[in-house]
């Protein structure tokens, strides 16, 4: 019975972490990479809290209980308080970013943006495109000063 | 080919955790310093909540230092956001049922959001998670009022002071007793409210700073995206 719950609450936290891990490199679009990033931070918090149990014991709280009785070690779960908070910090400061990125270039796919960003980047400061594997040189259309033309009007909005 | 890879990468993390996690065994902590928390922190901090002693005593500046991460991801998430706009267009009001909703839920998240902050160094709950309830209950009023809004000017105020009041007792700490964030006035008497010296004190700066900030961020991500239509 005991061997079952360890299994199912490590497989739960480490699956937790895969899965954030994965969503982060293969999604496309800037917002899953959000999400992905919130499921793996609550696999790690899990990981953590993890780490201070104790068979047997009770909650770190004197609540009348004889003083002998086993408590869970209070030190992980002081460290994950402190970093689901730094967490939604984290998070809020990513959409912002996302919400900034949305209005510029009027996507959140992410090989969209960046190959824009780098257009940009490359005509406003006249250094030349990098190379890239996908496009032979050339073929990318530069974005003449002021407008992006890559923007459809229905994006454009 | 490159979900294959990342597919890859991921399958790979997960194992190299779960055999770093096999080293250890289950409920065993490896830690001895829980154990040592545990036998002297009911008389040299005198709060019931362990957790809370260890937040606000024994690692009271690495909690400080936390609040001042999370005030510079909400400054930079509002740097990143800008605010052309000082008061938010004039949305329209939500239906019935969100605006008596919100009424409703007003007091009751505030009394609950003060109960969990003042009752942090004795049951579960802290700074922090009420902290959490407070920012929710002054985010829903404006959810459902979106004219009304929220005055960024009164929710730096209130962050500002207590920020600035965690710190003083801090200080006051160190004039006192020669430590910084050193627990002050006693332990008082293990499990009533008024317990634990200075400890209260600091979980309310700390609840009010992080419902102030937290509203405030809630309040700017609406706020553009109501600019953007």
């Amino acid at each position: 019975m005991g061997a079952q719950i360890e299994l199912v609450l490590y497989v739960g936290a480490l699956g937790l972490l895969a899965v954030g891990a994965a969503g982060l490199v293969m999604s496309a679009n800037l917002f899953r990479m959000i999400l992905a990033l919130v499921i793996a931070e609550a696999g790690a918090n899990l990981l953590l809290v993890l780490a201070g149990y104790r068979w047997d014991a009770v909650a770190p709280i004197l609540a009348g209980q004889p003083a002998d009785v086993p408590m869970v070690d209070p030190v992980p779960q002081a460290m994950v308080l402190t970093a689901i908070v730094i967490g939604v910090g984290v998070q809020a400061l990513a959409l912002a970013m996302a919400v900034r990125i949305y209005r510029a270039y009027g996507t959140l796919d992410f090989s969209e943006v960046r190959r824009r960003m780098e257009a940009d980047i490359a005509a406003e400061t006249g250094i030349e495109l990098p190379g890239s594997r996908d496009e032979p040189a050339g073929a990318r259309p530069l974005p003449p000063p002021g407008a992006n033309p890559m923007l459809t009007p229905e994006e454009g909005r | 080919m490159r979900n294959l890879a990342s597919l890859v990468f991921a399958a790979g993390l997960g194992f190299f955790l779960t055999v770093l996690l096999l080293q250890f065994g289950f409920g065993e902590p490896p830690m001895i310093v829980g154990q040592a928390i545990q036998d002297g922190a009911a008389e040299t901090v005198g709060a019931a909540n362990f957790v809370t002693s260890v937040v606000l005593a024994y690692r009271g500046i690495d909690t400080l230092g936390e609040l001042s991460i999370l005030f510079a991801a909400a400054a930079a998430a509002g740097l990143a956001l800008g605010s052309r706009r000082p008061a938010p267009a004039a949305g329209e009001d939500a239906g019935f049922i969100l605006r008596a909703g919100s009424d409703l839920l007003f007091p009751l998240l505030l009394v609950v959001g003060l109960y969990i902050i003042l009752h942090g160094h004795l049951t579960p709950g802290g700074g922090f998670q009420g902290g959490v309830i407070l920012a929710a209950a002054f985010f829903i009023p404006v959810l459902a009022r979106p004219s009304r809004g929220l005055r960024h000017s009164t929710l730096s105020l209130v962050e500002g002071f207590a920020g600035a009041g965690f710190i003083v007792i801090g200080l006051m700490a160190l004039l006192w007793d020669g430590q910084f964030l050193q627990p002050l006035l006693g332990t008082g008497t293990l499990g009533s409210l008024v317990s634990a010296g200075t400890l209260p004190m600091l979980y309310l700066a700390v609840g009010l700073k992080v419902g102030a900030e937290l509203a405030g961020l809630l309040v700017h991500l609406m706020a553009r995206e109501e600019g953007e239509a």
